[in-house]
C-alpha cells in the first residue's frame, strides 16, 4: 500500500535470465496489448445503431463543432482488448489473495446471477413506490438480518463503501452531540487504525489525536482513559484491530467513553472474524459500518463498488440519514424520504447519497446471508479465524510474529521483517511470492510493526491452497534472511517486472495523448 | 455449506498444528460475556441455491420492470441499451474477482483500463485530467466543492437552482457538519434558467458555481457566460453532468470554460440497479491534480523499460496522509468504472453520435406529440433526451394513474420537490433510444386519458 517504501528504482533495462526475445513481445499465453487509443479509430465502432431521422433540434445551438476524439473498437476487437488486459489481473478465482483487512474471499456466482434478475436490475431508483415493493423488500431484510448479527437498534444502508460509512457514523455522533447542544471537537483514532478513520473524521470536521497501543497490540485503555474529557466526540476503534487481534478491553473502553459523554465507532471491516460469534452490539458500540464488500462477499471488482451500511445503537438511530425503506402494518414497505422526515425521522441529519445507496449489493448481500444462514455464518467466522492461525503457527518459526506469544489471532495473522538481511524489506518478499504464483499480502500497514505484513486467507481457502502458501512463505522467508539479493528482482514472471513509482509521481502522466501532441506539449 | 472447503478432518488436523483444543479456544480473547452462545437468533440455516434463488426470484417479481413497459424516467438514472459484451466483461473472474491495484505487476489489467477510463472521461467532459471514479454524482459534486474551497480557500458555493436536488440534498447534509455556505434556491417551471441570477449572485467571497448540464428540468444552457463571471471574481465553475450521453452531441462544459466537470456515469454501461452502484466521474484542469480526491492511475515504466501504469499521486489519499488526505473515499466504482469504459469503446465517437443523436430524435418527437396534447404544454426550449412537461393537473398523481394503466412515465416535480406549490404539476419525461413508436403512443394516450 505504501509508495515504493524501499526507495527501489530500476536500473537500466536488462535481461539477465538471457532468455529468448519474441518478435511481437508476447510469451505464449502472457499477451500484450496495446492501448485503445493505439488500436482504435473514431470511425469505428462496435454498436449498430439505425440512423436518426434529420430533422430540426432543439439544443439550444449548443451542438459540438469539435471532434472528442473518443476511439472506437468493433465487439471483437473490444472484446480481445478487454479479455487480454483481464489476464494480467490477479484475482480470487486464480488463487489465495491474503490481503490483510481486505477479506478476499470466494465471490459466489449465485449472487451475482440473483443481482442481474430483471427486478432487480432494470428498475429505476425514482419509480412510484407500488411498483418497487420487492426492492423495498430486499433492503429491508438485508437491514433486518444486519441488526440481528450485530444486536444493534437500527441501520443505515445508503453509504457507498466503508469509508462512506464511517462519514455516516461519525455525521450521527456529531448530531446526537449538537442535538444535547455539545459542541465537541477531537476524534480519538488508534495508531494502527485504517487511513479512512482519520480522514473522515477530518471530512466530518473534526481534529484527530491519536492514542497509542500497548506492547500487546491492543488499544492502551490506561492511556485512552486519561485522555477522555469533555472535548471528545469520539472514538475509532477497530474490532478485531489491524493486528488481527480482538480488544479484549471492549467493554471496559465503551464503558469509559461513554461516562466521558463521547461515542464509540468501530470500524467493522474486520466482522468477518466474528460474524455469528460475536455481536458488537453487546460490546457497548454506538455505530459500526459493514463493509459488505468483504464479510459478505460482494465481488470488489478491481477496487469496487463496494457498500457500508451503518449499524446504530438506540442513542444515535433517530439521526440516521435518509432514506429508508420502512415496512408499515399493512405489511407494504415504503421508502421514508425527506417529506415524511417530520413525522418519520424528525431529527435525521439529512441524506448522503442521491437514491437509495447499492442495491445491487444488497440483493448479493441478502443471497449470501440467506446461504449460509446461521450455521453457516459462525463457520464462516470459525473457518477464518482457524485458516489465519494456521498461518501464524506455520511460519512463526521462520518469520518474526510480534504478537504470537500472546496468543492466538483473528481472522488474520501479522509478521514482521525482522531478521531480513542485505537491505532486503517486506516488498521484496511481496514480490517473490508475486513468481510463485500468489498475490502479496497487505504491506507496511499497519505502521505500529516494522515492515508488516498483514496475511488475511479468509475462509474460503482450501487446507492444501494454504499448504502450499505456507511452503512458498518459508521458502522465501529463508532467503530474505540470508541476504539473497536476487529477490530484489522479483518478480520476473508477472506481465511486468517493478514498476517506477517514483516516475509516475514526479512526472504525471494520467491521460493518454497522442505522441504528436505530446511532443507539443514537452 | 458449499462456499467452505475445509473438512472435518482438516479442522482437527490444523487444530493440532495451532495447538489449540478447540475452535472456540482460538476466540480467548472475546469475553466470555460478549460470546454469542447459540445459533443467531431467526436466521434459517444454510440453504442450496435452488431456495435461495426461489426466495430471491420471487422478490424480484414484485418489481415493475422498466424494460416490460412503457418507460420514460429519468431525473439522474437513464435506461439505455448496454451491449451484452459490457456484462460479459465485467464478469470475468479478472475483473470481478480482484482488488484495488495495490501490486502493479500482477494488475495492469486493471490499471490500463482505469488509464483508459480516465482519458475517456477527460475527453468525454472537456478537461485535462480524470480520476479513477468516484461513488456517484451526487458525492462527487461534494467533493468537487470541497476541492474549489481548497484551491479558492473561500467557502462559499452557488449552486444552481437547476441541480438535482438530492445532490443539493447531500451538499447541504455536508455542509452543516464543514460551516460551508452553500446558496441554493428552487427552480422555477419556465424555460429561462437562473443563469442570471447566478451570475448577479457571484461576489469576491465566491468560491464555485455549481451548474447542472442538461439540468434537473432537461434545459441546457451555454455555460461560457456563467464561466467568465466565475473567472472575473476569482471563483470556479463546477459543471454537474446527469446525462453523459448528451455529451455525444452538445458541447462539453470543459470547452466551456467549467473548471472541475463531475457526474454521474451510470447511463454509460451500468444499468438502472434501483439507484446503484453506480459511478461517479471527475475531472479537472492539469494544474488542479493534486488536490484531486480519488485514486489516479498513471503511466511509468519497469525495470525492463516496458510501459506500465501504477496508482499514482497517493500522498493526496488517506491511506498515506490520514487526517490531511483530499478525501475519505478508499474503494471507488472500479467495476462500474469498467462497464462505462467496455461501453463507450463500443460506442466510439461514431457510436456515441449516433446514440445521442437517436436520443435526442426520440425525446424531440415525443416532445412535439406530448405538447399536441389538450392542457399539456413543453416547458423546455431546449434540451437533450429530457424535458419537463407543465400538466393541467398536479403530476404526482398523475404518475400513479398512468403505473395504473401500464406506463411509468415520468418523474413528478411533487416527488423531487414536495410541498412546493409552484413545481406540483411538472412531470420531467425522459426519451431515450430504448422507447419505441408504440412506448411513446402508450404515453400520448394514457396521458391524454389521465388529464381529461
Amino acid at each position: 500500500m505504501t509508495v515504493n517504501p524501499s526507495g527501489w528504482r530500476p536500473s537500466a533495462p536488462a535481461n539477465e535470465q538471457g532468455e529468448a526475445q519474441t518478435v511481437t513481445g508476447n510469451r505464449a499465453l502472457m499477451l500484450e496489448e496495446p492501448l485503445l487509443f493505439e488500436i482504435g479509430t473514431t470511425e469505428q465502432t462496435g454498436v449498430d445503431f439505425a440512423d436518426a431521422p434529420k430533422r430540426a433540434t432543439r439544443l439550444g445551438n449548443l451542438e459540438r463543432s469539435r471532434p472528442i476524439n473518443l476511439p472506437g473498437l468493433s465487439e471483437p476487437e473490444a472484446v480481445r482488448h478487454y479479455t487480454r488486459l483481464s489476464r494480467q489481473n490477479y484475482a480470487i478465482d486464480l488463487g489465495l489473495f491474503p490481503l490483510g483487512s481486505c477479506t478476499m474471499k470466494h465471490n459466489p456466482r449465485l449472487n451475482e446471477k440473483m443481482a442481474r434478475l430483471p427486478g432487480f436490475a432494470d428498475v429505476h431508483p425514482l419509480q412510484p413506490q407500488e411498483t418497487v415493493q420487492g426492492a423495498l423488500q430486499v433492503i429491508n431484510e438485508l437491514a433486518f438480518w444486519l441488526i440481528d448479527l450485530t444486536g444493534m437498534h437500527g441501520v443505515a444502508m445508503s453509504p457507498k463503501a466503508g469509508a462512506h460509512g464511517e462519514l455516516c457514523g461519525l455525521l450521527c455522533i456529531r448530531a446526537a452531540l449538537e442535538a444535547r447542544g455539545d459542541k465537541r471537537q477531537v476524534v480519538l483514532v488508534p495508531e494502527s487504525a485504517h487511513g479512512t478513520n482519520p480522514a473522515t473524521a477530518a471530512f466530518a470536521g473534526y481534529r484527530v489525536e491519536n492514542i497509542p497501543a500497548n506492547p500487546a497490540g491492543r488499544v492502551d485503555l490506561e492511556a485512552l482513559k486519561a485522555r477522555l474529557g469533555p472535548d471528545v466526540a469520539a472514538v475509532m476503534i477497530t474490532n478485531p484491530n489491524t493486528c488481527g487481534l480482538f480488544e479484549p478491553d471492549m467493554k471496559a473502553i465503551s464503558d469509559a467513553v461513554h461516562a466521558a459523554g463521547a461515542f464509540v465507532y468501530c470500524d467493522g471491516a474486520n466482522f468477518n472474524a466474528i460474524v455469528g460469534k460475536v455481536r458488537p452490539g453487546d460490546l457497548g458500540i454506538d455505530a459500526m459500518h459493514i463493509n459488505l464488500h468483504k464479510t459478505f462477499s460482494t465481488p470488489h471488482g478491481g477496487g469496487g463498488p463496494g457498500s457500508g451500511p451503518v449499524v446504530v445503537s438506540e442513542a444515535l438511530a433517530p439521526y440516521g440519514p435518509l432514506p429508508f425503506a420502512a415496512r408499515f402494518p399493512d405489511g407494504s414497505f415504503k421508502m421514508v424520504e425527506e417529506e415524511h422526515a417530520g413525522e418519520e425521522h424528525p431529527q435525521t441529519f439529512g441524506r448522503m447519497v442521491a437514491f437509495h445507496g447499492q442495491m445491487g449489493m444488497f440483493t448479493r448481500a441478502l443471497t449470501y446471508i440467506l446461504s449460509h444462514g446461521a450455521d453457516g455464518l459462525k463457520q464462516v467466522a470459525e473457518d477464518a479465524v482457524l485458516n489465519a492461525n494456521y498461518i501464524l503457527r506455520s511460519l512463526q518459526d521462520v518469520l518474526d510474529a510480534p504478537f504470537a506469544k500472546g496468543g492466538p489471532c483473528m481472522h488474520e495473522a501479522i509478521f514482521s521483517d525482522r531478521g531480513f538481511e542485505g537491505g532486503l524489506s517486506t516488498i521484496d518478499l511481496a514480490k517473490a511470492l508475486i513468481d510463485e504464483g500468489f498475490h502479496p499480502m497487505t504491506m507496511y500497514f499497519p505502521l505500529v510493526v516494522h515492515g508488516a505484513m498483514l496475511i488475511e486467507p479468509t475462509e474460503t481457502e482450501s487446507k492444501a491452497s494454504l499448504d502450499q502458501f505456507i511452503m512458498a512463505v518459508r521458502s522465501i522467508a529463508d532467503r530474505a534472511k540470508a541476504g539473497d539479493q536476487s529477490l530484489k528482482a522479483a518478480p520476473i514472471y508477472a506481465p511486468r517486472r517493478r514498476l517506477d513509482e517514483t516516475l509516475a509521481a514526479r512526472k504525471p502522466v494520467l491521460t493518454y495523448r497522442e505522441p504528436d501532441t505530446a511532443e507539443a506539449a514537452e | 455449506m458449499r462456499y467452505l472447503p475445509l473438512s472435518d478432518a482438516d479442522r482437527s488436523e490444523m487444530l493440532r498444528v495451532v495447538g489449540a483444543s478447540s475452535v472456540d479456544a482460538l476466540f480467548r480473547d472475546v469475553p466470555q460475556e460478549a460470546r454469542l452462545n447459540g445459533p443467531i437468533n431467526g436466521l434459517p440455516m444454510h440453504a442450496s441455491e435452488m431456495a435461495v434463488e426461489r426466495h430471491m426470484t420471487a422478490l424480484s417479481r414484485k418489481n415493475m420492470v422498466a424494460g416490460d413497459v412503457p418507460f420514460f424516467l429519468g431525473c439522474g438514472a437513464y435506461r439505455h441499451h448496454i451491449p451484452a459484451s459490457v456484462d460479459h466483461i465485467i464478469q470475468r473472474g479478472e475483473y470481478l474477482t480482484s482488488y484495488t491495484p495495490y501490486q502493479p505487476e500482477i494488475a495492469q489489467g486493471t490499471l490500463q483500463m482505469l488509464f483508459e477510463f480516465q482519458t475517456q472521461v477527460a475527453r468525454l467532459l472537456g478537461c485535462d485530467v480524470a480520476n479513477a471514479s468516484m461513488y456517484d454524482g451526487s458525492t462527487a459534486m461534494w467533493e468537487a466543492i470541497v476541492m474549489g474551497h481548497r484551491i479558492t480557500r473561500r467557502n462559499k458555493t452557488i449552486i444552481s437552482s437547476g441541480v438535482h436536488p438530492h445532490y443539493v440534498s447531500v451538499a447541504k447534509t455536508m455542509a452543516k457538519f464543514t460551516e460551508d455556505n452553500l446558496q441554493t434556491s428552487l427552480p422555477k417551471l419556465t424555460a429561462k434558467t437562473d443563469a442570471d441570477e447566478i451570475i448577479a449572485a457571484i461576489d469576491g467571497e465566491t468560491s464555485a458555481v455549481v451548474v447542472q448540464y442538461p439540468d434537473i428540468l432537461g434545459r441546457i444552457i451555454d455555460l461560457t457566460p456563467v464561466a467568465e463571471a466565475a473567472h472575473a471574481a476569482g471563483a470556479l465553475l463546477i459543471a454537474v453532468v446527469t446525462e453523459p450521453v448528451a455529451l455525444g452531441l452538445i458541447r462539453s462544459p470543459g470547452e466551456m470554460g467549467a473548471d472541475i466537470v463531475v457526474g454521474e456515469g451510470q447511463s454509460i454501461g451500468v444499468g438502472l440497479q434501483f439507484g446503484g452502484p453506480y459511478v461517479g466521474l471527475f475531472a479537472t484542469r492539469e494544474k488542479y491534480v493534486r488536490q484531486m480526491p480519488g485514486r489516479l492511475a498513471g503511466e511509468t515504466v519497469d525495470a525492463e523499460g516496458k510501459r506500465g501504469f501504477v496508482l499514482t499521486l497517493s500522498t493526496r489519499e488517506q491511506h498515506i496522509r490520514r487526517e490531511k488526505a483530499t478525501s475519505n473515499i478508499c474503494t471507488n466504482s472500479g467495476l462500474c468504472a469498467l462497464a462505462f469504459s467496455v461501453h463507450m469503446t463500443l460506442l466510439g465517437e461514431k457510436g456515441l453520435r449516433q446514440l445521442a443523436s437517436l436520443n435526442h430524435a426520440r425525446a424531440y418527437e415525443a416532445a412535439e406529440r406530448l405538447s399536441a396534447l389538450p392542457g399539456i404544454d413543453v416547458v423546455n426550449d431546449s434540451f437533450f433526451n429530457e424535458f419537463t412537461l407543465r400538466l393541467p393537473i398536479e403530476a404526482r398523481p398523475a404518475v400513479h394513474e398512468l403505473v395504473k394503466r401500464g406506463v411509468l412515465g415520468g418523474v413528478s416535480l411533487g416527488r423531487l420537490y414536495p410541498g412546493v406549490e409552484a413545481l406540483e404539476n411538472g412531470l420531467v419525461v425522459a426519451v431515450t433510444e430504448t422507447a419505441s413508436d408504440d412506448d411513446i403512443a402508450a404515453l400520448e394516450s394514457a396521458l391524454k386519458e389521465v388529464c381529461a
